[in-house]
């Protein structure tokens, strides 16, 4: 049976994985290679590395940390951040990452999502949407607004409309972070992902939110996501994906165990 | 010398990695029939458009493969690699196969037993069926997952190794003699896609 993804994300700046509490204070977490080793190890189904500076001085350095990771990591593997041409995707799979995952630039011009897949596969594409609900409106999931720059800039474009287009394009799957939750660990936005999640047919990765193996369970079940993503619950031993796959499975959701 | 075939469907890194890592130190990534022609073994990985294979009948290798394989080379097809192995797909109805085992890969269809299917089919599955006699398959147990991402996939015959479930069972692995394929994709499969790996190295 096919099984739902629990995927560990590394927030990485300047080759460091760090992690913002309250969006503000960026604490130290280690290692990326060595922290995305020990997520596999404990279970994660795939590792996400997410560059959140991606300034281009900081490229080489990026570079250099998605070889040292992928260098004997045997699970999926994307690497995001900073991603705005063929030649930067082309760059990061060769340093080894399976997927690639954009944001922006897709945004800025969507045809760099088919010229990825062109050379790469449309299962290498992962978009990331950036997603807000409307505010003063009827329908504040349906009319849910896309945000770039971090989350600084709205776009004008609905979540739902976007990721049908990026579908269209040729997207493998669509990355939907909640920026309403993101950080707040009281759970994902389920509303917005069964909407997104039924709006199109490849796969969604729910993102923001993760506080519990609940609110895992949750976004599986009503939010009908195929996986999702989450950073800050697995550092500082918070928990390992071993633990929380657990308690999703006995939540009746089918789990990649032992694992 | 492993070859490993390059034809320009999608990133070779990783099974040349996974196949590094397991001791493996002389890989030729090539597009040279010659090549084919004296390895001691063949991996064919690819994923995206069948239309691509199309690539290695222009190269000559479609021709050196069958010579190879006639010899009992061992050759291993990866996703993509793995459906070339069969009389072609609806995927790129123009392009043939290799024809070794026979049978069409068609599409995963849009609902199964009532309900909407998606499509690809992307994430960890399990592994069933395992035929005892499988030497690529083998000291893998029933049950074991493996990662997924494909579209199509190819029909179950005598020569299925083991099944994966997913809008009804389909060929998981295919196994005979010397020739085998894989539709999930071992270099991202942890411990068992490793041990599939490893099995093949030691053929």
């Amino acid at each position: 049976m096919l099984t739902k993804r629990i995927i560990a994300c590394l927030d990485v700046r300047a080759g460091r994985v760090v992690k913002g509490i309250q969006f503000v204070d960026i604490v130290d977490a280690g290692d990326p290679a060595e922290l995305a080793h020990r997520h596999a190890r404990a279970g994660a189904d795939e590792i996400v590395l997410l560059d959140i500076t991606a300034t281009h001085e900081g490229r080489g350095t990026l570079l250099d940390t998605v070889k040292r990771t992928a260098a004997s990591l045997f699970v999926p593997f994307t690497v995001g951040g900073g991603i705005r041409s063929a030649e930067d995707a082309a760059a990061v799979f060769n340093a080894g990452a399976d997927k690639v995952s954009i944001n922006s630039s897709a945004i800025a011009r969507p045809e760099l999502i088919g010229e990825i897949g062109a050379s790469f596969g449309a299962q290498a594409v992962i978009v990331a949407i950036d997603a807000r609900r409307a505010t003063n409106s009827a329908d504040p999931v349906g009319e849910a607004e896309v945000y770039v720059s971090g989350g600084r800039k709205p776009t004008g474009l609905r979540v739902i409309e976007w990721a049908i287009e990026a579908e269209q394009r040729g997207a493998g799957e669509i990355l939907l972070t909640s920026m309403d939750t993101d950080g707040m660990r009281n759970g994902f936005d389920c509303e917005l992902t069964r909407r997104v999640s039924e709006a199109v047919q490849i796969p969604v990765i729910a993102s923001g939110g993760a506080g519990s193996a609940a609110h895992f369970a949750e976004v599986f079940l009503s939010g009908k996501a195929d996986a999702a993503l989450a950073a800050s619950i697995f550092h500082f031993g918070i928990t390992d994906s071993r633990a929380l796959k657990a308690e999703v499975a006995a939540a009746g959701v089918p789990m990649r165990l032992p694992c | 010398m492993i070859a490993v075939i390059d034809y320009k469907a999608g990133n070779l890194t990783s099974v040349v990695k996974a196949l590094r890592y397991l001791g493996a130190d002389d890989i030729l990534v090539t597009q040279a029939p010659a090549d084919v022609l004296r390895a001691s073994k063949i991996v064919l990985p690819g994923v995206g458009h069948f239309r691509a294979t199309q690539l290695l009948e222009y190269l000559g290798l479609t021709k050196a493969t069958r010579a190879a394989i006639a010899n009992g080379t061992p050759f291993l097809g990866i996703c993509v690699g793995l459906q070339w192995l069969y009389e072609g797909s609806t995927e790129a109805p123009e392009t043939p196969g290799l024809g070794h085992f026979s049978g069409q890969c068609e599409r995963f269809p849009a609902t199964f037993e009532g309900n909407d299917l998606k499509s690809p089919h992307v994430g960890w599955n399990s592994l069933e069926d395992i035929r005892p006699n499988s030497r690529l398959l083998s000291g893998i147990a029933p049950g074991s997952f493996v990662y997924y991402t494909h579209s199509w996939r190819a029909p179950i015959s005598a020569d299925t190794a083991a099944t994966t479930f997913y809008g009804g069972a389909f060929t998981a692995a295919v196994e005979r003699d010397n020739v085998m394929g894989v539709q999930f994709h071992p270099e991202k499969s942890a411990e068992t896609g490793l041990q599939v790996l490893k099995n093949f190295l030691a053929l």
